[in-house]
């Protein structure tokens, strides 16, 4: 028998505002528990939310990048269920009427590219957190998270397997970044997710009945957890059992899924209209604003960087795939009229160096004022390509300054010629039977002499300056 | 000199004239409390404080300035415990203050102390609250009505020239009007409702209770203001609310409901609102009938909006941040159950077992949705009637107090007090409760429902009936002088 999967995404995407959704409270990240929690966000009898119009303009950028419908009236509901980081007792969530409508994100998958449709994206207060390990036999509350914005977008069940519920996901996070609407980080829970899995028989119309996997926060855990999900129904339906529709937890340690609660243990959140916010309406101004100052995305950027800076479309794509790596390239790009230069560097080194340690470039010591640096020493011929090559490993491991790294190690490319002379003189002094051999015609050998020199001078020579001193010794 | 039974004005104008003296005026207040321990119409009061500000008063603009104010203990005050007359919050103490008492203590006022109420503003007589009845001083164990109970009774009794009350559903003008005094619900938004702790948040409205419309309108013009920390808090300029008391009422077009069924009314009531009828009309007025066709579903609407939301603005206290929390719970479920079950008296229960009932999957639209739009028909019908008359007017209640326990075990005639009343929380509409007469030596009050932000209107039309009649004289002492 085959099986065909179906997924469906809802990602929520903390949003990068200032001050919580409903509150001034700040929405900074690791600061000491409950220090982050003004009345509002502690749920004080009396208090009332207000909403934070910034975190609205963010989700309609999102809205605008994936060509939806923006609802210009939005409303508030409540979301009604008791847990102790819940300060409220209920969560205030879009259910009604979204900010965010209908609509759609291509991903790449092994066939090429697919459309995927996202149903919704609506504007929510995150919880605290819940803290069982650390106090034995009680548990405690850390609100600092509570009432941060958060972005939740849901897709329609149109993704067919892990592979492409992870390029789904990378998408979306691509799309947040470049927006700088979220920081993207996902170590800090900045983006989290929950899957829906189900299967059926391939060619079926109807949708088996789905688990949903709970809160996972990386590409890694995506995937495993989908894949160990379908393997379970497999096993269930090919048993002659039927799957139950539940909510799931993947434990990454065990790499499975068990099951939280069924259907009938499900709560009835009793949504209704919250009563203490208004609807928020959008003006066409604001709108025409965000429309006219939407962040350059990544097809943009490709398109640009392949017909105004000429680089290769396979380059553009690297550049623009990653919001950090294409802000570095367009700082270094400032310094320097070789953009070809620039491009090759990050395509070359410092993707060899991401692929080595197998990590973003968000996680790399590379800033890219200090990239910037390396380039511009580079060009202006401090140092070479062959030192620049050392000083961007040096990098990669502290972090350091370029100049000082140049500086501490002594990698100040020698350009005075009467050294540099001197160097090659003794080189030829050295070795008569290969100058012999050489001026026989054996041409082949000043790559030798190149060398010599090179190590001699532990590669900071100019090689320019060195082959025509050679050329000019050697005649 | 007795402060007993002076309304705001004349505090004002003692303190003026030196005839008292800031300290003298709040420590006979005091004295006053005390004396009519036995109303038990505060939970907590505020002694010390009121005296500390009392010495050190130095804005002498303001109407208020000095002025002795009782504050329903559902309004936040900072540092001051407000129970909101549950056991729940019973050792409750906010770090902040609610707009509406920040705004009256700015004028100059003086909170004395919090008033006792029906536990979180739910009831009709003050039987709820957590800690004990109030006393109507009208007569031996009535109910002063409720929920703002000891605020009314507060103000009855000549221990406070005014107070703060809320109103959800009557919960100012029906105690107003079984305890003899003037009561108003301002029009919903014209007061923040930052710091007030919510029953139903669509409906709940602030207001003054104080022993004349003149003085109401004196607090309404500090009360008010718009208030960025509550978005449903109306953005329009408040108007000087005193400005056109005086104003004639020659030529108004007072509408008389004619789905309000008189007849089912006790008689003595009836007689009263037929002679306050004929009183404006001696002033000028004209009565013209209106039809209000949706006002019958009033009651039940109303009984399935405010608790579903209440059922939802009440799950916060659940034992884990603040307020009670059950001790030696076994699990998290059961700390939210018996916290919960020992924090909450019946009605509250009640209210958040139907809210939760209205509003569970499956039954929303029959209920909660529907109410909505029964609500929608009901702000219709009051758009219409405002194309025919200037004001609406009503007896406030059924009837006037009644003894305490009487309607006890049967919820439903309980929520029957608040058959007149509803109506303008239902459709956000201000309104006001006067005394306009007495049943069995028991004080009964009139209502009158102005238009969207008509304070002015129904504050002038209540003004010009106590500028002719001495109904708003009457205290259980007797006459005032």
């Amino acid at each position: 028998m085959s099986w065909e999967t179906v997924i469906g995404l809802e990602i929520h995407v903390q949003l990068s505002t200032k001050s919580k959704l409903f509150s001034g409270g700040s929405t900074g990240f690791g600061a000491e528990p409950n220090t982050h929690v003004d009345l509002i966000d502690m749920g004080l009898p009396g208090v009332l939310p207000v909403a934070n119009r910034d975190a609205f303009f963010k989700a309609i950028r999102f809205g605008l990048a994936t060509n939806a419908e923006i609802n210009q009236t939005s409303t508030f509901d409540r979301k009604n269920y008791f847990y102790p980081d819940l300060p409220k007792g209920y969560q205030i969530t879009q259910m009604a009427m979204p900010i965010v409508g209908k609509g759609s994100i291509r991903i790449e998958t092994d066939n090429g590219e697919k459309l995927i449709n996202i149903t919704r994206a609506h504007l929510e207060e995150d919880a605290g957190k819940s803290i069982h390990d650390l106090f034995e036999g009680e548990t405690g509350v850390d609100l600092n998270r509570a009432g941060t914005p958060l972005l939740e977008i849901v897709s329609e069940p149109e993704i067919s397997n892990a592979q492409e519920a992870v390029a789904y996901f990378k998408a979306i996070r691509q799309i947040v970044t470049f927006l700088d609407i979220c920081d993207g980080n996902m170590a800090q829970g900045s983006m989290r997710c929950d899957v829906n899995v189900s299967i059926r028989k391939s060619g079926d119309k109807e949708l088996g009945t789905r688990a949903e996997i709970k809160n996972i926060n990386s590409f890694k855990f995506i995937e495993r957890a989908i894949n160990h999900e379908i393997a379970r129904q497999i096993k269930i339906i090919e048993s002659g059992d039927s799957v139950v529709q539940e909510t799931r937890l993947y434990d990454s340690i065990k790499n499975e899924t068990r099951s939280m609660r069924s259907k009938e243990e499900a709560n009835d959140y009793r949504y209704f209209p919250c009563p203490d916010l208004l609807p928020v309406v959008i003006s066409d101004d604001e709108l025409n604003e965000i429309k006219n100052n939407l962040p350059e995305l990544p097809k943009q950027k490709i398109k640009r960087y392949v017909n105004e800076i000429n680089l290769d479309e396979s380059e553009a794509k690297i550049i623009a795939a990653s919001k950090t790596m294409a802000n570095i390239f367009e700082e270094a790009c400032k310094k320097t009229k070789d953009s070809k230069l620039v491009a090759k560097w990050l395509v070359g080194d410092v993707s060899a160096l991401l692929n080595k340690d197998n990590i973003d470039i968000e996680e790399s010591n590379l800033s890219s004022s200090n990239f910037a640096k390396l380039i511009e020493r580079i060009t202006d011929d401090t140092i070479s390509g062959k030192i620049a090559k050392s000083v961007l490993e040096e990098v990669w491991i502290s972090g350091d300054d370029v100049d000082k790294i140049i500086e501490n190690k002594g990698l100040v490319q020698i350009q005075d010629e009467t050294v540099l002379e001197k160097v090659a003189q003794s080189i030829i002094d050295n070795n008569p039977s290969q100058v012999k051999a050489y001026k026989d015609g054996k041409d082949k050998l000043f790559g030798f002499f190149v060398g010599q020199v090179m190590k001699e001078t532990q590669g900071k020579a100019n090689p320019k300056s060195v082959n025509e001193i050679l050329n000019k010794l050697l005649k | 000199m007795s402060i007993r039974y002076k309304t705001i004005k004349e505090l004002s104008y003692m303190l003026k004239n030196k005839e008292i003296s800031n300290k003298e005026l709040i420590e006979e207040t005091f004295k006053l409390i005390k004396d009519n321990q036995y109303l038990n119409s505060f939970i907590t009061l505020n002694k010390e404080k009121a005296l500390e500000k009392a010495s050190n008063i130095d804005n002498t603009s303001s109407l208020l300035s000095g002025i002795p104010i009782a504050q329903k203990d559902l309004f936040c005050t900072k540092d001051l415990r407000t129970t909101c007359g549950s056991n729940m919050l019973s050792d409750f103490i906010p770090p902040y203050s609610a707009t509406v008492i920040e705004n009256l203590e700015n004028a100059g006022c003086i909170s004395v102390g919090k008033t006792n109420m029906d536990e979180f503003a739910m009831g009709s007589s003050n039987e709820t609250s957590f800690f004990g009845n109030v006393l109507n001083p009208w007569g031996e164990n009535l109910v002063p009505g409720g929920s703002s109970g000891g605020s009314a009774s507060a103000v009855a009794a000549g221990l406070v020239p005014a107070a703060t009350g809320t109103d959800t559903g009557g919960s100012i003008r029906q105690p107003a009007s079984l305890c003899g005094i003037s009561g108003l619900k301002p029009t919903y938004g014209r007061i923040s409702r930052w710091g007030m702790i919510a029953f139903a948040s669509s409906l709940d409205q602030a207001g003054p209770m104080a022993r004349t419309a003149e003085d109401c309108a004196i607090m309404l013009n500090e009360m008010c203001s718009h208030d960025p920390k509550d978005t449903t808090s109306i953005d329009e300029a408040v108007p000087d609310f005193t400005a056109t008391l005086d104003e004639s009422i020659k030529g108004l077009k007072i509408g008389i409901v004619k789905e309000f069924d008189l007849s089912r009314l006790d008689n003595a009531v009836v007689k009263v609102f037929e002679e306050t009828k004929r009183h404006y009309e001696s002033l000028g007025a004209e009565f013209v009938e209106i039809s209000l066709p949706n006002i019958s579903l009033s009651v039940p609407t109303y009984y399935v909006v405010a608790p579903a939301e209440c059922s939802s603005n009440l799950s916060r206290f659940d034992g884990v941040k603040f307020g009670k929390r059950s001790m030696d719970p076994i699990n998290l479920e059961d700390l939210y159950i018996k916290t919960r079950s020992e924090g909450f008296g019946d009605e509250v229960k009640r209210r958040i077992l139907i809210g939760s009932y209205v509003l569970s999957a499956g039954f929303y639209d029959a209920y909660y949705k529907k109410a909505q739009q029964v609500r929608r028909l009901i702000k219709n019908d009051f758009d219409e009637a405002y194309k025919l008359v200037d004001v609406i007017m009503s007896p406030t209640t059924r009837g006037a107090a009644f003894e305490a326990g009487s309607k006890g075990s049967d919820p439903i005639q309980m929520y029957l007090e608040d058959l007149f009343t509803i109506p303008a929380n239902l459709a956000g509409l201000p309104a006001l409760s006067i005394p306009n007469g007495m049943v069995d030596s028991k004080p009964v009050g009139v209502q009158l429902i102005g238009n969207f932000l008509e304070e002015q209107k129904i504050l002038q039309v209540a003004h010009s009936f106590q500028k002719s009649t001495d109904w708003h004289l009457k205290t259980p002492d007797g006459d005032k002088a």
